[in-house]
């Protein structure tokens, strides 16, 4: 696939080398999406129930939490950077408005602002400690991670919320749908083509990649490096935010754990999205294709009867298997751009 | 108890960040330790008996053990998320196979072999591929952890024979100290030895300080990387079944989510985690202070939700400290000298 574009990009070098690269990027969600076509070609040949209406809408359904939580992820990691924190705070957010709506009849929008705001506290607090203390964000994030987990089981107390309690307009939101569909992909989709546009489209935007890609240069350029980690880590702890007051719309009941051990499956997601863990790339578009690819191998290992120990074994494997091809395809592209390089002079 | 000399040799102007050479954190945390140990004993009756901290100690152990190898992965930059995975692989290993009539004494030497492969897998993607191990060690994660539900379901194995299971949870004859602990004692007094003492600990150091350097130093990076995730999978799947004995219970979903509380430990000791810095005293000193802390806050009666929130503070705070500290001095040496500008 790489290899291709090399021959047609004789004309103007540095124009020719950012179209190639674009061409692995976009290259690289076409191979997600390939996968899912040929995943879920196969299963529906062996099992037809797999396309139903239902089979598909549970699928999306299950998807866009995680696609959300992607999304607030790729803007984190993508300026070199990770937030743990994230599966906590949708426990805590989940349970919170849960607590919130328990027996009253609240207005869904100001639910959906308070789930928000908390996350907004939450990723605050990690992007003030990384961007203006230098603190490493693993460290600060794991860290986070414990206390709002600590916070969110102390305040529950092994209390649970019951969907019964969850007024209808807001368990409306999980499972109901305009023009046949779902809200909640509906929801997802918007944000990441919002957040999508931004970031390619915006010049700040394009200042996220510039920072992960190469934060001295970025430094030397005079960039805010500080304010847009500060965004990164605000947006994915917003993000979070709503992700949680949708894990109560769409499951009605929640108890303490909600979401918990999430963290690495939405890094998983993003990492199988080809966004690059060291920064600088990658597309929120990617990174919600890979949470429906996780999400989708998951329910076709269902669908195949595959003896359900297997799943987490095949999903790692297929985690390993992603990043191991977009290694070695990347590092193609590397090789092809030193060689053309070389023939220009560059 | 470790020499302070690496620290210094490791990266002489590599990293122009002279935090960790102002302060020492791991000289904090064990002052920290030695407080929270002398509050305890004076505030807490039942803190300070000896039954009481060989039961802290022995909770304490498989976390203990696999932050040696984690600590040497770390300041070699690299990191090992699957360390817990590899436990439960090795624990679901152990009841399975002890389930089929093997003997301990046969199925100990197969989980370590399980192991090291487990490790060669991870450090043969992360050096020979160039993937972030971050990325890898998640997949791998999801993988063994994948594996051991494969080996043994949801069942749960025990009755294993009272000698192991004595071996796991008594104590060394006339002292506080369960065998298990006393096994992490040598272990860290080995582990301290190589990496602040011979030349692979130097070249550790060198590999997570400037890994390119280090490399054209004549230093064989990527055979050292290959050698630690080894041994961080040989020393978990060793953990596996001490944890196993321990509880008397094995398990495919046991250790679940230790990972998170290894790197804690590893952290909280101080050590740097864009690699190249830190002691092994200070993660001794890291791993008990996490131990004693909850083992007090549980006697105290405080709810088990306050010790997640107080680890975290913790993690936080030890890494905050020294560059807040750090940022003092500077701004007072240079007042209105820019920060930015001298550091990463």
């Amino acid at each position: 696939m790489a290899t291709i574009t090399t021959t047609e990009a004789g004309a103007e070098t540095g124009g020719g080398g950012r179209r190639l690269v674009d061409t692995v990027l976009r290259a690289r969600e076409l191979s997600i999406l390939a996968a899912l076509i040929v995943l879920v070609v196969v299963t529906t040949a062996a099992n037809s129930s797999f396309l139903s209406q239902q089979g598909v809408k549970d699928i999306f359904l299950n998807a866009s939490i995680l696609a959300l939580l992607a999304v607030g992820q790729t803007m984190v990691v993508i300026t070199r950077n990770i937030d743990l924190s994230v599966g906590s705070v949708v426990g805590l957010v989940a349970f919170a408005s849960g607590k919130f709506v328990l027996g009253h009849d609240r207005n869904i929008v100001l639910v959906l602002i308070l789930g928000m705001a908390i996350g907004a506290v939450c990723g605050l607090v990690n992007g003030v400690l990384v961007s203006f203390f230098r603190v490493p964000a693993l460290v600060v994030t794991l860290g986070t991670l414990y206390v709002i987990q600590g916070l969110d089981y102390y305040w529950a107390h092994g209390q649970q919320i019951n969907a019964a309690d969850v007024p209808n307009s807001l368990l409306e939101l999980g499972s109901g749908s305009v023009l046949g569909i779902p809200y909640l992909p509906l929801i997802t989709v918007v944000v990441m083509l919002a957040v999508g546009y931004y970031l390619r489209s915006y010049p700040s935007g394009r200042e996220f990649y510039a920072i992960g890609s190469n934060p001295d240069a970025a430094r030397l350029a005079g960039l805010s490096i500080r304010r847009r980690i500060l965004t990164a880590y605000a947006c994915s702890g917003i993000l979070a935010g709503l992700a949680g007051v949708l894990w109560l719309a769409r499951f009605g009941t929640v108890v303490a754990d909600a979401a918990h051990g999430w963290e690495l499956r939405v890094v998983a997601a993003v990492v199988v999205g080809g966004v690059a863990i060291v920064g600088g790339l990658g597309t929120v578009y990617g990174a919600a294709l890979g949470a429906l690819l996780l999400t989708t191998i998951g329910s076709v290992l269902v669908v195949l009867k595959v003896n359900s120990f297997w799943q987490d074994a095949i999903s790692g494997l297929l985690l390993l298997l992603a990043i191991s091809v977009d290694r070695l395809l990347s590092l193609r592209v590397t090789r092809a751009l030193r060689r053309r390089n070389v023939r220009h002079g560059a | 108890m470790a020499p302070d000399a690496p620290v210094k040799t490791s990266s002489p102007g590599a990293l122009p960040n002279p935090v960790t050479r102002l302060v020492r954190w791991d000289v904090i945390v064990t002052a920290l330790l030695i407080v929270v140990f002398a509050g305890g004993a004076l505030g807490t009756p039942d803190f300070a008996t000896s039954d009481n901290l060989s039961f802290a100690l022995d909770d304490l152990s498989e976390i203990a053990l696999i932050a040696l190898p984690m600590t040497l992965l770390v300041v070699a930059a690299e990191v090992d998320l699957s360390v817990a995975s590899v436990l439960g692989l090795s624990s679901a290993l152990l009841g399975a196979l002890w389930d089929a009539g093997w003997a301990i004494e046969t199925i100990i030497p197969l989980l370590i072999i399980v192991g090291a492969i487990a490790g060669l897998v991870n450090g043969l993607l992360v050096t020979r591929l160039g993937l972030p191990s971050l990325a890898v060690t998640i997949g791998t994660l999801t993988l063994y952890r994948g594996l051991a539900y494969v080996v043994l379901g949801t069942k749960a194995v025990a009755q294993f024979p009272q000698n192991y299971a004595d071996l796991a949870t008594k104590t060394v004859p006339g002292t506080p100290i369960p065998y298990p602990f006393a096994l992490f004692i040598v272990a860290a007094i080995v582990t301290a030895v190589v990496l602040h003492a011979t030349g692979a600990g130097r070249a550790i150091f060198a590999t997570g300080a400037q890994e390119e350097a280090a490399f054209f130093a004549g230093i064989r990076v990527k055979r050292i990387k290959l050698l630690l995730f080894v041994v961080s999978g040989v020393v978990s799947a060793f953990a596996g079944a001490i944890y196993t004995l321990r509880y008397g219970s094995a398990r495919a979903d046991n250790g679940l989510g230790l990972e998170l509380a290894v790197i804690a430990a590893v952290l909280l000791g101080g050590v740097d985690f864009d690699g190249g810095r830190g002691t092994l005293g200070g993660v001794v000193a890291g791993v008990l202070l996490i131990g004693l802390l909850r083992n007090l806050l549980m006697l105290r009666d405080v709810a088990t939700e306050i010790q997640s929130i107080v680890t975290g503070l913790l993690l936080i705070v030890s890494v905050l400290t020294p560059r807040i500290i750090a940022g003092v001095r500077e701004a007072r040496r240079h007042p209105r000298g820019s920060i930015s500008a001298s550091s990463q």
